[in-house]
């Protein structure tokens, strides 16, 4: 039997929602029927609107999409006005205070607060700047993530960015790819490090050689069948497929019509392409891709370049792209840190006036969901570094600010069990403050996810997060579990999950204490996954020592059963949503 | 009188007519020594994955954990609030112990 998200779309999807958008946002929230509410917000997420959580009804998160993290001159001083001009709701974060935006781990940028009523001249203002919405969430071809550096990048092997555009401009509003099971996530990369991070999506293209016709041409393996969602974490598997860029969007295009027709449609917990990887094997996929949705013969896999990736790896290189870096041009692009990926409104617009300043304008926005400024002329380096601005967006974080990733949370998130972003900054501060890494430990990842959706990706740190509840003193109180040695490259391993349920307080503890047992029980030089890798699950956990410290966690209690954690009433019943357009609260007739 | 039950956003809420009601996240006492050996499992859950009715009662079948010894899985069908007139009646699910059905007795 199809599901009601099934038969939702069969009556509307796709690009038509937009009109019904339109027509609810001049009528105002009232306007959408009560008993087909569950149904518009599932379909506004195609247009890149999710309904925010219990307590927060009639305002929504809005998901623009940027291909590639590709902010174009600019596009972020529009972003940032934006978010200044309709991110603001009736919660006032402590540390973000009111308006802010917020870089994801796909290379998007997320605003919240947003009321129903604005969308129409949101929309225009983006559209009219280049930027969408469109396809942010749903079930179709997601926001493609790629090394954002792409056609600059000085140690790219193969230009990735024409592809990337291809990709989108094919698929976005693509009647035939707008309706699928369940998302679609694309990785394409043309760097040697891995900054795609191609392993961890449904469908990743790999920078490859392969010969042809006697000549050695630079194309892309592909990979099908990764994510880390849902308890359930797969790396991408190679299907023995070389594409040249210029066959790129017919392949990518026959996969995801090969999942349109064959992804279960009948179980959304069974819906990504990564269980029909499963249950077929490579070889089938393989096979049904040729005879059925491609029409030239496929070449097999090329030599491709993963002994050379570094990116959340946890060895030497680039393990992200903080700090500076060559472009091809001979200017440079600086990498900036963006804690837990979130910036003020304000901060936004004044990092666009320095890129324009002393850059072309551009900016791009990474996995690790820091930002970078590029087109920097060696002559306007040292005065970019010393702006103040960088004081608090530094090239060259504390490795635990550099580190730290952390999801939506329980801020606005309905999947999520625990408090994360301010958390992640509460951590992020103590450790610095307080815990030295291993001589030689430039780097130490830490993510922090909510839930088993994994979008702070917990699986792939050096130490995962993942929230949970525990008693502590018989009383209910939000808890992690713990897990170890996660990382891509050349040998991408998830992290293990050696402790669970280690009250939040506890935490930061934990993490001193495992530090200093890699420190004291350290082989020579050795990265601090390869010491995770040499031990078993037991003697992995006997090196986690929760304990409470001088770190307070003010949000132990369980933040979703209030409106807004931050509240000075922060009770349910204490909600003043939903409102009008104007943030008055509706009163209920009841 | 025709109540709407869903599950919504991906496993995260319990719907009745069109109105999230319960949530995940939350922490309960299932009366249910079967699943984990634990007298009264502590069950958080984490995953919402179908919802059902027995008479006026609305119940769910979710995905959690044990908080007492860590045994995950998915316990029978739990009540989570009633109907009446068509109308959620929420329970106060944290502080109850919470019978579990199996299928068949639901």
């Amino acid at each position: 039997m199809p599901t009601d998200v099934e038969r939702w779309k069969s009556e509307v999807y796709g690009t038509e929602i937009r009109e019904h958008l339109f027509r609810f946002a001049e009528e105002g929230w009232d306007a959408i029927p009560e008993d087909e509410r569950d149904a518009w917000f599932e379909r506004f997420k195609w247009w890149g609107l999710y309904h925010q959580r219990n307590g927060q009804e009639s305002y929504f998160m809005l998901r623009i999409g940027t291909p590639n993290g590709r902010l174009e001159p600019g596009q972020l001083r529009v972003v940032g006005e934006v978010a200044k001009e309709y991110a603001t709701g009736p919660g006032t974060n402590p540390i973000f205070g009111d308006a802010y935006a917020d870089f994801t781990t796909r290379q998007s940028i997320q605003l919240h607060w947003i009321k129903l009523e604005d969308v129409p001249a949101i929309f225009e203002k983006l559209e009219a700047h280049g930027l969408s919405a469109q396809q942010a969430c749903g079930d179709s071809w997601r926001n493609i993530v790629g090394n954002p550096m792409a056609g600059d990048d000085a140690t790219e092997v193969i230009d990735a960015w024409p592809v990337i555009q291809e990709l989108n401009e094919t698929f976005k509003g693509n009647d035939d790819h707008s309706n699928l099971p369940r998302k679609w996530k694309v990785s394409v990369t043309g760097t040697p490090d891995g900054s795609g991070q191609g392993d961890i999506n449904d469908l990743a293209l790999e920078p490859a050689y392969k010969e042809i016709d006697g000549e050695e041409q630079v194309g892309f393996n592909v990979r099908v069948g990764g994510g880390l969602a849902r308890n359930e974490p797969r790396l991408a598997r190679d299907i023995d497929v070389w594409v040249a860029p210029e066959d790129a969007a017919a392949v990518a295009g026959g996969l995801s019509a090969l999942f349109r027709d064959h992804g279960d449609r009948e179980n959304r917990y069974n819906a990504r392409i990564k269980f029909l990887v499963d249950e077929w094997g490579t070889e089938k996929l393989r096979e049904t891709l040729q005879e059925d949705y491609v029409d030239f013969e496929l070449e097999t896999a090329g030599d491709d370049l993963r002994d050379q990736y570094t990116y959340n790896a946890g060895g030497e290189g680039r393990n992200d792209l903080l700090g500076v870096h060559e472009q091809k041009d001979g200017s440079n692009f600086v990498g900036l840190n963006v804690l837990v990926g979130r910036m003020g409104a304000d901060d936004v617009i004044q990092l666009a006036d320095l890129a324009e300043q002393y850059g072309s304008g551009a900016a791009r926005l990474t996995q690790r969901q820091n930002v970078i400024v590029p087109d920097i002329p060696d002559g306007e380096l040292d005065d970019f570094l010393a702006e103040d601005l960088l004081e608090h967006y530094s090239p060259e974080p504390s490795p635990f600010m550099r580190g730290s990733v952390a999801c939506t949370g329980t801020e606005f998130c309905s999947l999520s069990i625990v408090e994360t972003k301010n958390r992640q900054v509460r951590f992020a501060r103590w450790l610095k403050e307080n815990v030295d890494l291993p001589e030689g430990v430039e780097e130490f990842h830490i993510h922090l996810s909510g839930c088993t959706a994994s979008c702070a990706q917990p699986q792939i740190a050096d130490v995962s997060l993942r929230g949970m509840k525990t008693r502590k003193d018989g009383e209910p109180v939000e808890a992690l579990d713990i897990g170890l040695g996660g990382g891509l490259g050349e040998e991408p391993q998830f992290a293990r999950w050696v402790t669970q349920r280690v009250p939040v307080d506890e935490v930061p503890g934990a993490i001193e204490n495992l530090l200093a047992n890699f420190d004291d029980q350290r082989d020579g030089t050795e990265t601090f996954r390869e010491f995770v890798l040499r031990h078993d699950d037991d003697e992995l956990a006997d090196l986690v020592e929760p304990e409470e410290t001088s770190y307070e966690d003010p949000m132990m209690h369980n933040t979703k059963r209030t409106w807004y954690p931050y509240a000075e009433d922060d009770e349910l019943d204490a909600s003043p949503a939903p409102s009008l357009a104007d943030g008055t609260p509706i009163t209920s007739d009841d | 009188m025709t109540v709407s039950l869903r599950v919504l956003d991906d496993g995260a809420w319990v719907s009745v007519n069109d109105a999230r009601e319960v949530s995940v996240s939350e922490l309960w006492r299932l009366d249910d020594p079967s699943f984990c050996g634990c007298d009264l499992p502590d069950f958080v859950v984490e995953n919402v994955l179908s919802v059902g009715v027995d008479g006026r009662t609305v119940t769910a079948n979710v995905y959690g954990q044990c908080i007492g010894c860590g045994e995950t899985g998915v316990p029978g069908w739990v009540p989570v609030g009633r109907l009446s007139d068509g109308k959620f009646v929420d329970i106060d699910r944290e502080n109850t112990v919470l019978p579990v059905y199996d299928g068949d007795d639901r």
